[in-house]
């Protein structure tokens, strides 16, 4: 492992010199920001009219009412964010040729992937530190819940975890960035809507469309309920594409 | 250093290289000559474990491709065909990228790194982005990236396309500094590079290997005829005839008609001696004036030009 840490560096300084990471962050913040923006306006209104109502303020929650669709939404906007931060990590490589510079030097393919993987974990990373602004921000008027709010953030996190890895595997497969780019949102579109169709499918099949969805173990979390289930979900998707890109990495060593 | 033995890389159905055998050894530059889509570049890849071979073996400072890899790839310094390169990276900061993959100690990094770029003659572009560098200087700055860690093989895939004449100059200076100590090969089709720095010549057509020796032995030995320069006085047509006639002549090409004086002729003859006595003999029997008699050698280029041309049947 010891080429790990140049590979996340040069990785991770790629992001920044290029502005993919700046555009990302700039486009995901103002379309969260824009999220919170309108619900707490909302929030507020609502609060407002329960001076009069005592019925109407008794539901009246500032963590239930405005972050918990706030984390859900964020979920489905990483869906369309993530496939433009993994799109790069490998096809750019295989289209201007440098990997074949890299891969004849010492190093190990294991070390490339966790290497290039990790540097999009950070970037995405402080890209949901940016968005505890938000939360941040509200403690200074209202008093929401600690607890859901970090879960939501770890749910966020274990999210996106399986998103990056499904997107590694795609950029892996092919060397054009388009591509990757667009089957990666189409998987990653068809684990959000794959439950939808749970409730006609019958016990069995509903059952298992249900534990597939991607967005649907993300319920949990945005409530506050840290199940294992829902994490176990997460590791396994993320562990299992990353097993696959390695897998493909490697198939180049034997394959005719 | 390298063995190569019975080496066939097959894409699909479609074959690139075909039981290719050769070794070199420690401190010998071998030149890797053939025609574009003969199967150099495959070659190299299988060399440097980029890509796997259908069938073979080939072990670099005693370590298996297939089996070894990471050890064969840290005896390895490679520049790659185009040379690819980190174009949003410094000069230094790719340098430095590569000379901690290729572990080069923490402590003499800076310095190894300075002294690269001083031999490649890059250390005035530093601090500069790749993607802002000419092809001359990119050249240059993967060759620093060959030599981050001292390897003792050095595989080159056309290192001096794209560069001015000086460049060159200043390349195959390094190159040939560096061979003594280095294994190298050098991929190319510039062939009078490979007459000035390479100790054997290895010739690929097709994915085959279709001549193996020394610069000078391909062409002189390796040829299957002489080339003669004549200059005779006489009258021309009857001279070419009777030119013709002797044994031992294969071709006779009366060469550019002077305005005035004698005539040429370039000959080609079978490899005995006896061709030229009997073309003197008749010459002088004849009573015309022997001007001048001349062996031409062939440059490396016919000797190219020919094998690969004569395998297609041309």
């Amino acid at each position: 492992m010891r080429n790990f840490l140049p590979i996340f560096k040069k990785e991770l300084a790629s992001y920044f010199t290029s502005p993919i990471a700046y555009i990302v962050y700039c486009m995901f913040l103002i379309i969260v920001g824009y999220l919170f923006y309108s619900g707490i306006s909302f929030f507020s209104i609502l609060s407002f009219q329960s001076l009069n109502n005592p019925n109407l303020a008794q539901g009246l929650n500032v963590t239930e009412g405005v972050f918990r669709p706030l984390y859900l939404n964020m979920g489905v906007i990483l869906l369309l964010m993530m496939p433009l931060l993994t799109m790069r990590l490998f096809a750019e490589e295989k289209k201007s040729g440098t990997i074949e510079l890299l891969l004849t030097n010492p190093i190990r393919d294991v070390e490339v992937l966790l290497g290039k993987y990790a540097a999009c974990m950070a970037v995405y990373l402080v890209m949901l530190l940016l968005t505890a602004l938000f939360p941040a921000f509200t403690t200074l008027v209202g008093s929401p819940e600690a607890g859901p709010i970090l879960s939501s953030y770890l749910g966020l996190l274990l999210l996106g975890a399986s998103f990056i890895a499904i997107g590694t595997l795609v950029s892996s497969l092919t060397e054009n960035q388009i591509i990757a780019a667009a089957v990666t949102f189409g998987i990653l579109l068809l684990l959000w809507v794959i439950s939808w169709s749970a409730s006609f499918a019958g016990p069995t099949w509903g059952t298992l469309l249900l534990h597939l969805s991607a967005t649907e173990h993300f319920q949990n979390f945005a409530k506050g309920v840290v199940d294992t289930q829902d994490v176990i979900y997460y590791l396994n998707l993320s562990v299992f594409c990353l097993f696959l890109t390695l897998r493909s990495l490697e198939s180049k060593r034997w394959r005719g | 250093m390298i063995e190569v033995e019975g080496l066939t890389k097959y894409y699909g159905p479609s074959r690139a290289i075909e039981n290719v055998t050769f070794s070199v050894n420690r401190g010998e530059v071998l030149g890797f000559l053939g025609p574009n889509g003969s199967g150099k570049t495959t070659t190299m890849r299988i060399l440097t474990c980029f890509m796997p071979a259908t069938r073979g073996s080939v072990r670099v400072a005693g370590h298996d491709v297939f089996r070894n890899p990471l050890e064969v790839k840290k005896n390895i310094g490679y520049l790659p065909e185009n040379v690819p390169l980190y174009t949003d990276m410094t000069v230094r900061g790719f340098l430095n990228f590569f000379a901690e993959i290729k572990g080069v100690e923490k402590g003499t990094r800076k310095a190894r790194i300075d002294e690269v770029m001083a031999n490649c003659g890059v250390e005035d572009v530093g601090d500069k982005l790749i993607s802002k560098l000419s092809k001359g200087y990119r050249q240059r700055v993967g060759l620093a990236q060959a030599l981050l860690n001292n390897p003792p093989v050095l595989i080159l895939d056309e290192p001096t396309t794209g560069l001015d004449p000086r460049q060159i100059i200043e390349i195959r200076e390094l190159i040939r500094r560096l061979s003594g100590e280095k294994t190298v090969i050098l991929c190319t089709h510039i062939l009078p590079e490979v007459e000035m720095l390479c100790g054997r010549v290895l010739i690929i057509n097709e994915g085959t290997v279709v001549a193996e020796d020394t610069p000078e032995n391909l062409t002189t030995g390796l040829q299957r005829s002489h080339r003669i320069h004549l200059q005779v006085e006489g009258p021309a047509a009857e001279v070419a005839a009777s030119l013709e006639e002797v044994p031992g002549v294969l071709r006779v090409k009366q060469s550019s008609p002077p305005s005035s004086g004698p005539h040429s002729y370039d000959l080609e003859v079978d490899k005995s001696d006896e061709a030229r006595k009997a073309l003197a003999r008749m010459i002088v029997n004849r009573g015309w004036g022997l001007l001048e008699m001349r062996t031409i050698d062939l440059s490396l280029e016919d000797v190219f030009v020919k094998l690969v041309t004569t395998e297609n049947g041309g």
